[in-house]
């Protein structure tokens, strides 16, 4: 009797396993109210979002409808208020900054609208970054970051410094730095909404060229319904609520 | 992790060469403030030859005398010392000696200056002098009255125009002496051994000195070691309660007291000359340090809080990317403290230049200021606390930013 109940019970959980395996991202009940003095402002209400390993996806919605604040805490830049998270099948427990710095480290790169790079240092400097944080010499460091800086097509502005290039370079130059580490997130938010619409179409050829070739999953946050209609699915926000 | 924390240190300074070159400023000038005045310390205070025993000698420099109707405060005079401070237990050895005083020579029709010390023989016996010729003068020197002197090496210039003057004749003060030893010059910072020329106490005009209680004199007691400081102190304390005077009239009490150097100051700093406060004097000293010290630490810290904040997209950057803020207050501390060690050489070689103009400038008379290694000792600590001051608590607050926050600009 206990056996046959062992039994079931393991094939349930190679089931989940498989499941879960092919989620990269879960968030279930997910809400996030921002309190000020006296205010009260619910960013995000009842979020229940899967994205599976590999996927491309956008959010769209209007202005202040919450999609920075959705995908600030996917890459745990922000603790929701309630709601449980999930990065490729680990729940995330521990909002302790050590670990989560470990996690964004290992698991996630950033694209932000405005680029955020840093101006004292170098292309190369700024995409080793990531790198920094992590164990490994000098050299190997280096390695990683050009040949990141090759898979954008700059290998020629090495050492030049941020203020340097064009928009659609500098962002490039940041997307290089998201994939230096080799995370199996991307988090996008409007990477094109500083740029023209050519440049804009290039960074998205990027993007999906990542997630073809690498496998890498993608959520992107856009304002360009063009842009959004070139990913395998749009999540529709509106006043911090999913509609559909 | 440390060589990158300097490496990204240097790109961001090289980039800021404004703000980097006003830290340096800051930092170099006041480190170099503090460095001076602690040479000058060192220079009064320190083991120095010829005071090469200093941490186990006790000078006896004041006296008050009082009595009914009048009080007054002098250097002690021979009588007292040779009453109260011969033969001290835990003394090895003791040595008289006059205050420095000008005396005049005229020599081949020209007016020399020079300062007079006249001293026992045991003086040469305590302090390690530096002579470049001869030998100093002897106790029998002393005893039998021989009009010999010892001369510094700026007397041998001003009287034998540098060539030897072992056994030739000089002038000073209406007498003549036979010079015995030249020594190298010993600056005026340096109270005690300091002279041009030296002569036995004996060859005074009058001996008058003999019967005087108060008037004219030091003395300097050579311990067995420190330990016996406070009871050679005890024992010369009491010994005063037993003077004869001369004149009870006049005086019937003496104060006086055996004390280190920096003991002696303190009393003269204290209001109240009887007594001396060293420990006092000491939180005096380090006070106006620190004080001095305060006003460019605030001014440091607001340039580091306004610096860091400027980079707070940069704080959002690195913690995205997965810097934890223990990590970010390393890279800011470490910034902070190689800026103030930078400005630390600059405070080195601001004080070297400011020291060697010092004593070329002659105001203060042989003074002779090293750099030695208790000044780069404390020079380095300076510098590494004055960093970590002004670096922990930016980098403290600047770890804090909530990383949105940060990558929005910091505010908030
Ligand atoms: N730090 C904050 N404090 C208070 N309210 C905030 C904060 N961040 C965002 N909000 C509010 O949360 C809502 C969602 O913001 P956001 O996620 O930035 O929207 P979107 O990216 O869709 O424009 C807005 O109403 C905004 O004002
Ligand atoms: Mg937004």
């Amino acid at each position: 009797m206990a056996g046959t109940n062992l039994a079931v019970n393991e094939d349930l959980k190679s089931d989940t396993d498989l499941q879960k395996e092919n989620i990269m991202i879960q968030l279930d009940g997910v809400e996030k109210v921002y309190r000020t003095d006296r205010i009260e402002t619910v960013a995000l209400t009842n979020i229940n979002l899967s994205v599976k390993e590999g996927e491309f996806i956008s959010i769209m919605g209007p202005s202040g409808s919450g999609k920075s604040t959705l995908l600030n805490v996917i890459g745990l830049l922000d603790v929701p208020t309630a709601g449980s998270l999930e990065l490729s099948g680990k729940p995330v427990t521990s909002y302790k900054d050590r670990h989560l710095a470990r996690i964004r480290n290992e698991e996630i790169g950033f694209i932000f609208q405005t680029f955020h790079l840093i101006n004292d240092l170098s292309v190369v400097d700024n995409v080793e970054i990531p790198l920094l944080y992590r164990k490994m010499s000098n050299s190997e460091r280096r390695k990683r970051a050009l040949r990141a800086l090759d898979r954008v097509g700059l290998n020629s502005r090495v050492h030049h410094f941020p203020s340097q290039l064009s928009g659609g370079q500098q962002q490039r130059v940041a997307i290089a730095r998201a994939i230096a580490g080799n995370p199996r997130v991307l988090l996008a938010d409007e990477p094109t909404g500083n740029l023209d619409s050519q440049m804009g179409d290039e960074i998205l050829e990027i993007l999906k060229d990542l997630n073809r070739e690498e496998k890498t999953t993608v959520v992107m946050v856009t304002h360009d319904p063009r842009q959004a209609e070139k990913t395998e699915r749009i999540v529709r926000l509106f006043d911090g609520r999913q509609v559909n | 992790m440390l060589k990158n924390y300097i490496k990204i240190a240097f790109k961001v300074f090289l980039r800021r060469k404004f703000f980097t070159g006003i830290s340096l400023f800051a930092i170099g000038f006041t480190l170099m403030v503090l460095m001076v005045a602690t040479a000058f310390f060192d220079q009064i205070f320190g083991p120095f030859p010829p005071e090469k025993k200093l941490d186990r000698t006790l000078g006896i420099f004041f006296l008050r005398l009082k009595g009914p109707n009048s009080q007054s405060s002098s250097p002690p005079g021979y009588a007292l010392l040779d009453a109260s401070a011969r033969n001290l237990p835990g003394v090895e050895k003791a040595s008289f000696f006059t205050v420095p005083g000008i005396a005049y020579s005229y020599w081949k029709g020209e007016k020399i200056k020079s300062f007079l010390k006249r001293t026992d023989g045991e003086f040469w016996e305590i302090l390690e002098f530096d002579f470049i010729e001869g030998g100093p003068y002897t106790r029998d020197d002393e005893h039998n009255a021989n009009f010999v002197a010892v001369i510094n090496q700026s007397t041998r210039k001003r009287f034998f125009n540098d060539e030897s003057a072992l056994g030739r004749d000089i002038e000073v003060d209406g007498q003549r002496f036979r010079v015995v030893g030249v020594v190298k010059d010993v600056s005026i910072l340096r109270i005690v051994p300091f002279a041009d020329i030296w002569v036995p106490i004996s060859t005074s005009k009058t001996d008058a000195y003999r019967k005087q209680l108060g008037g004219g004199f030091w003395a300097m007691l050579l311990a067995r070691s420190a330990a016996d400081f406070s009871a050679i102190k005890e024992e010369y304390r009491s010994r005063l309660t037993q003077v004869e005077f001369p004149n009870p009239e006049e005086f019937n009490e003496a104060t006086s007291g055996a004390e280190t150097f920096f003991e002696f100051i303190s009393r003269m700093a204290s209001p109240d000359q009887t007594k001396n406060h060293p420990g006092m004097l000491l939180a005096v000293i380090v006070t106006l340090m620190v004080v001095f010290m305060i006003l460019p630490t605030v001014n440091l810290v607001n340039l580091n809080v306004s610096r860091i904040m400027e980079r707070a997209s940069e704080i959002g950057v690195r913690k995205a990317f997965g810097a934890s803020s223990l990590t970010l207050v390393g890279q800011f501390v470490v910034e902070n403290v190689l800026l103030t060690l930078a400005g630390g050489v600059i405070g080195f070689i601001g004080t070297l230049l400011a020291l060697a103009g010092l004593e070329s400038s002659g105001l203060i008379p042989y003074a002779e200021f090293y750099l030695n290694y208790r000044i780069f000792l404390y020079g380095l600590a300076l510098a590494v606390f004055f960093g970590l001051l002004s670096g922990v608590y930016p980098a403290w607050k600047m770890s804090r930013l909530h990383p949105v926050q940060a990558l929005k600009g910091g505010s908030r």
